[in-house]
């Protein structure tokens, strides 16, 4: 791309990426800062001297100015050290790393399975228009659509896993250490939750977008000009097509970041989602502030993405760039 | 002379339904010629257009009939070979490029692309070199740099001209214009325009041109082809069917097509043509007709030749319904009163701090009708938007009375705003679509706090007034057709009883018939309530009746201004006369283009 227009509006959007993610960091702070209970009570306990609180306090450094800390963990966290976890007394990578591994494995499953389907799906409903096929996708997306994950969760557990068939785990068990790759049959359940969940909304866009740019002046125009089939496909139809459903797939993938606490909950699956989960019961601060920023972050880029790939098929954006 | 197209019993129905779209459609066209098919919207011409190169749009399917582009049947070939077609023996000139070109695609590669597709020359060389020749047969530029642009960086002229040059590029035997200048500039339209004629002339091209607009065919078209309710009802050499059409809705619509050449008074027909499925038995002109008898609500009028060449499809060609006989417009006797009930002084409006109309000063008597024309981006509706107190970005005085107007409306008293009413382009702007019309009538009464049963009574007043019923306070604004909402929005308007109706394009949305009949109620209620009227518009012939004087709008200035019999008649600006020059008129001198005339 030789468009220098083009390489600002990216300059442009990954500041703009990185001033929201400022943001989220002082509000992350400022939200643990705010928790209820004091963290180094909650690691010792009940029980432990008010002393050895103290010691504790003082050792986590949480005896220091709210800014200071803010601060020291800001700029530790920028030259790549997310710190250590109170609970487990370990480098935060050392401690979750695997789980931010296993979760980042599973929503990449889930999107390079769900983002091709839909858009299949898509791509046919709206050239089987009306039909029978049409109808009935339609009335299943939208149920599924309305359908929480945890409801479809337990009906592919009950269906796949315990009382109709029993062919594949209801759970995961995934020792740390172990990537989930080499566990593929108790990937299946978590992935499909996501996919299902997934799909209806990227379909839809799809297909909406599909029959919006078919029924347009152009296309017809090129039917017109005595266009081959595949050519008004593939060069009139499908790049006018693709904005919108770059959005929805971006919306999508940051959806699956908050899906798959719900889906890892659900299968016990080891990621990230647990993490969370476990660090907020005890007030495990490094770690549920380097989570949630491991999420922002996936949020931006993953949009950060999705806008630059519009503006590239479009090009009454891409020139309006200066 | 072997015809270039031959259309023989063509008929197209709703797929769903099987009511019919368009039904015994028989035309020819030879090379060389022009055909223009005229109709309002609805009528099907567009559709009758498009099956000349074979499709039918979505919900479309041809029942029965021929289309013959030399001796091929567009309507019998297999897809393969209707697809070498289109685009080669017959092409298409879309209504609008600004959504007919592919905005993803830069338009050099959409004009080689047609090209390619009938692997015009054998080689990507000849491929280029036609590209760079038919752009300089549309007056393009062919330079690389011009063909990389993408649509958006083309003018809506240039992108018509891109429309062109894709239909030509093959050099087709025959060639379907469907509206090609809706939207464009009279200048651009005129230049679009000549280009059509000079190409068809010297490549012997058969050319269907498809209109809404006579005075557009009147010089360009060989031949004229009226349609109604989707049948050609009258087809004749073109100076004939203007001079004396032979069908009464024919006769109809060159009476209420605004003229710029033509002195007389534009005559409207309420109504509208009966949509698919709603068409009688018989001619489905007979529920508007006011010659109708029995025999015409039998069966649809055999063709009766008129006059060699001349075929209407009438059980009483040649008769003259008597609305149609239209008395010439008197020239306006307004005399400038010495206290106007509306004057501006210095205004000066800007748009986004950007300025956009400069320094206007002008008067507006009572009972005058003074017309703001301009082409788009003239800076017209601006101004009259800040007259109605709905655009605040102004400086200046515009004054009521004598009386300084605020500069938003809200802070207008209310009798203020009662007496200064502005009506829309678009109905819905004023009628709510979820009230029912009475409701959205009533509103201005509300606000000069009539009470219930008194508004009620005006409502009904208003509707009849705007030749509605009361019952049509009852119904909602999309169940009225789009002449009935904008009388709608003009009772709304009328129902304030004001002294000052600011008109924005009132009609531009609206099918001649229906834009006649509108301004003649405009006319009569200037008359019968002694309203002053601002009438700001683009299209300069529909002024011509109407006007007392007018104001020329330029790039945010008034160039020209004066009574309007002298501004046509003797226009003193070059841009003035630029304007009318590039205004198609109907009635030309003995139409002397034409070769049958
Ligand atoms: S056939 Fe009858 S109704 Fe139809 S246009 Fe002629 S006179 Fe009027």
């Amino acid at each position: 791309m030789g468009n220098i227009g083009v390489w600002k509006f990216i300059g442009r959007r990954l500041l703009l990426g990185l001033a929201t993610l400022l943001v989220v960091s002082i509000v992350v702070f400022a939200a643990t800062q705010l928790l209820p209970s004091d963290p180094a009570r909650a690691i010792l306990g009940r029980d432990a001297t008010e002393q050895s609180v103290n010691a504790l306090r003082e050792e986590l450094g949480l005896d220091r100015p709210a800014v200071e800390q803010y601060w020291d963990w800001l700029t530790r966290l920028v030259s790549g050290d997310p710190g250590e976890s109170f609970n487990a007394r370990l480098p935060i990578m050392d401690y979750i790393g695997d789980r931010v591994l296993n979760s980042l494995f599973l929503l990449v499953l889930a999107s390079v399975i769900s983002i091709p389907l839909s858009l299949l799906i898509g791509a046919y409903s709206a050239r089987k228009r009306d039909t029978a096929f049409d109808h009935v996708s339609s009335n299943v997306m939208l149920a599924l659509a309305s359908l929480p994950e945890f409801v479809i969760g337990m009906f592919l557990v009950v269906l796949f896993s315990t009382i109709v068939w029993q062919v594949l785990p209801a759970v995961t068990v995934i020792a740390s250490g172990e990537g989930p790759w080499n566990h593929l049959d108790q990937m299946i359940l978590p992935t499909a939750v996501l996919v299902l969940g997934a799909v209806p909304y990227i379909a839809r866009t799809a297909r909406a977008s599909i029959i919006e740019v078919n029924e347009s002046d152009y296309v017809e125009m090129a039917r017109l000009k005595g266009a081959p089939e595949e050519v008004v496909l593939w060069r009139h139809a499908v790049p006018n097509a693709l904005g919108p459903v770059f959005q929805v797939i971006a919306l999508n993938v940051a959806y699956f970041a908050g899906g798959v606490i719900v889906v890892e909950f659900l299968f016990n699956y080891p990621g990230i989602g647990g993490a969370l989960a476990a660090s907020v019961r005890v007030r495990d601060i490094p770690v549920i502030q380097f989570l949630v920023m491991v999420l922002a972050a996936l949020y931006v880029t993953v949009n950060l993405a999705a806008d630059l790939a519009t503006v590239l098929v479009t090009p009454r954006l891409r020139t309006r760039l200066k | 002379m072997t015809q270039a197209v031959r259309i023989e019993g063509l008929r197209l129905e709703a797929v769903a339904s099987g009511h019919d779209i368009v039904d015994e459609v028989e035309l020819t066209i030879a090379p060389g010629e022009v055909l223009g098919l005229v109709g309002e919207s609805g009528s099907g011409k567009t559709t009758v257009g498009l099956a000349v190169l074979g499709h039918t749009r979505r919900g479309v399917r041809v029942a029965s009939g021929r289309v013959f582009i030399g001796d091929t049947d567009m309507l019998a070939l297999p897809e393969r070979e209707l697809r070498e077609a289109r685009g080669k023996l017959v092409s298409y000139v879309p209504q609008d490029p600004s959504t007919a070109l592919n905005p993803a695609m830069r338009i050099g590669r959409q004009v080689v692309e047609v090209l390619e597709f009938h692997d015009f020359g054998g080689s990507d060389e000849a491929r280029r070199a036609r590209t760079a020749e038919v752009m300089h047969e549309v007056l393009l530029p062919s330079t690389p740099d011009f063909l990389r642009r993408y649509p958006h960086q083309l003018s809506g002229g240039q992108q018509q001209r891109v429309g062109l040059a894709m239909a030509f590029a093959n050099r087709p035997k025959v060639i379907v214009l469907d509206e090609p200048t809706t939207g464009l500039d009279v200048s651009t339209q005129a230049h679009v325009l000549a280009t059509v004629r000079n190409l068809t002339a010297s490549h012997g091209v058969a050319a269907l041109y498809v209109t809404h607009d006579l005075a557009v065919v009147a010089n360009l078209a060989h031949r004229i082809a009226v349609m109604y309710a989707g049948r050609v009802v009258e087809l004749g050499p073109t100076a004939g069917v203007f001079d004396d059409p032979g069908h009464p809705y024919a006769r109809y619509l060159m009476a209420a097509a605004p003229d710029l050449g033509g002195e007389r008074e534009m005559v409207g027909l309420p109504g509208r043509a009966p949509s698919p499925g709603k068409r009688p038995v018989g001619c489905a002109f007979a529920l508007r007709c006011e010659l109708a008898t029995e025999e015409c609500h039998v069966a649809f009028p055999p063709p009766i030749e008129m006059r060699p060449g001349r075929m209407v499809r009438c059980v009483r060609p040649g008769a003259v319904p008597d609305r149609t006989k239209a008395p010439p417009v008197v020239a306006s006797s307004s005399t400038v009163s010495e206290k106007p009930v509306l004057s501006l002084r210095d205004v000066t409006v800007s748009y986004a701090e950007k300025q956009v109309v400069h320094d206007i000063n002008f008067d507006l008597s009572p009972g005058e009708c003074l017309v703001l024309v301009g082409e788009s981006g003239s800076g017209k509706t601006t101004l009259s938007r800040s007259i109605g107190g709905l655009h605040h970005e102004w400086v200046g005085t515009i004054s009521l009375d004598g009386k300084a107007l605020a500069h938003s409306s809200r802070d207008r008293s209310v009798d203020e705003r009662l007496r200064v009413q502005y009506i829309f382009q678009n109905p819905y702007s004023s009628l709510n679509p979820r009230r029912p019309i009475g409701a959205s009538v009533a509103r201005p009464l509300m606000i000069a706090g009539v009470d219930e049963k008194e508004a009620d009574r005006r409502v009904g007043e208003m509707l009849e007034r705007v030749s509605l019923t009361a019952a049509h306070a009852r119904r909602y604004p999309d169940q009225l057709s789009g002449g009935e909402r904008q009388r709608a929005a003009i009772a709304r308007g009328l129902a304030a009883d004001p002294e000052v109706l600011v008109c924005d394009e009132v009609t531009s949305a609206l099918d001649v018939l229906v834009q006649a009949s509108i301004v003649e109620l405009l006319a009569a209620l200037r008359r019968d309530l002694g309203l002053s009227m601002l009438f700001v518009t683009h299209n300069l012939p529909l002024v011509r009746s109407m006007a007392d004087r007018i104001a020329v709008m330029m790039e945010g200035r008034i160039c020209e201004f004066g009574p309007a019999h002298d501004i046509i008649e003797r226009p003193q600006q070059e841009y003035t006369r630029r304007l009318i020059a590039d205004t198609p008129k109907i009635t030309v001198n003995g139409h002397k283009d034409h070769p049958d005339a």
